[in-house]
């Protein structure tokens, strides 16, 4: 039925994938009132406007949205790579004083004992990643 | 067609965030249970004592006057029910002085407290009741002599009795009693019902009903 248009459609999965993950991360901060750290902040930057951008690149089809949309969730896979690092303790947190602030390395919640908010980050980013580099190639084919 | 599954995509989000909303607060309610509530801080504060587990979902909260003797002889019972349900219940001391120098036994519970044994002293001022009260008045000369039973620094809580925060206790409790309408002592409340009618198996079988309510088999 939407076979014709495969490339709305990957599209359509990054902005489904953005959105939810939004919503998610909302969820984590508004309702059960996680504060999010620093590191959860810089991604946020880069997760929330996807859900518009991407959602602007569906009506009508524009596959250069990726251009716009790559920087950002390149940026956000990065950092919630690093964030990842710093919470399995690969990358040591450096000693710091004691803050007010959110340790980056505090454990809210382990979803069936290993997903943490940190991993399901990085899986979103990367299916975003996965999605908006498809639809690159396929443009440029 | 493509619009239709985008706005219904939506749709079918917004939707289920607020379903999953709903649905967290109505478990975080149950999960907490009584503590949940509004009001639950009027009837526990922070600086309360307490005994139990911080996940028991029965809260029994008793305002006590140390030279109450039926506060003292309700002192077994809670214990009894603690023992009957285990992890299940959570006990709240608040004070109630009304007895002319009761605060002054309070003053010295709380010293007690900064040393780490206010269960210990509150058993033994139940327990030797007939030594430091006379004709419902608080004798607190009676009280320091007694409590070496109990291994307490006497020099360093003759400093902590008169520490503002044990007056501002004080006050804060009185304050809650009223709002509660506690006029006499033992004032029990289970989960925030209070205990009418007054006694020992009327308190047993409220313990148990709150149970039951908390605790469906």
């Amino acid at each position: 039925m939407w076979g014709s248009d495969p490339d709305w459609i990957l599209l359509f999965l990054a902005w489904l994938i953005a959105t939810v993950s939004t919503l998610g991360s909302l969820f984590f901060s508004n309702v059960m009132e996680f504060a999010p750290c620093v590191l959860c902040w810089y991604q946020r930057i880069c997760l929330f406007p996807l859900v518009i951008i991407l959602a602007r690149g569906l009506f009508p089809l524009d596959r250069q949205v990726a251009r716009y949309a790559l920087p950002l969730t390149a940026a956000g896979w990065l950092l919630a790579a690093y964030h990842n690092l710093l919470y399995a303790g690969v990358v040591p947190a450096s000693m710091q004083p004691c803050s007010k602030g959110v340790s980056c390395t505090e454990e809210y919640l382990e979803l069936f004992g290993f997903l943490s908010i940190p991993l399901l980050a990085l899986l979103s980013f990367t299916a975003l990643m996965c999605f908006l580099i498809a639809l690159k190639k396929r443009s440029l084919e | 067609m493509k619009r239709i599954m985008f706005a219904g995509s939506c749709l079918v989000l917004v939707v289920g965030f607020l379903l999953a909303v709903s649905y967290y607060k109505t478990w975080r309610a149950a999960e907490l249970g009584f503590m949940a509530q509004e009001s639950a801080s009027t009837f526990v504060r922070p600086h309360s004592p307490t005994l139990g587990n911080d996940d028991a979902k029965v809260y029994i909260v008793k305002f006590t006057d140390p030279a109450c003797e039926t506060c003292a002889s309700f002192s077994p019972y809670i214990k009894q029910a603690m023992d009957a349900f285990p992890g299940r219940i959570k006990f709240v001391l608040r004070y109630a002085p009304f007895h002319q120098g009761a605060d002054q036994a309070v003053r010295i519970l709380e010293a007690a407290k900064m040393q780490g044994r206010f269960w210990e002293t509150l058993e033994l001022l139940y327990r030797r009741q007939d030594v430091w009260t006379r004709h419902h008045r608080v004798l607190p000369d009676e009280i320091w002599k007694l409590l070496p039973e109990v291994g307490l620094d006497i020099e360093r809580m003759k400093v902590d009795i008169r520490d503002p925060r044990i007056t501002a206790v004080i006050e804060q409790d009185l304050a809650d009693a009223e709002a509660l309408g506690v006029r006499k002592t033992p004032g029990f409340f289970v989960n925030g019902k209070p205990l009418e009618p007054f006694g020992p198996r009327p308190l047993a079988d409220l313990i148990k009903a709150e149970v039951r309510a908390n605790y469906p088999e």
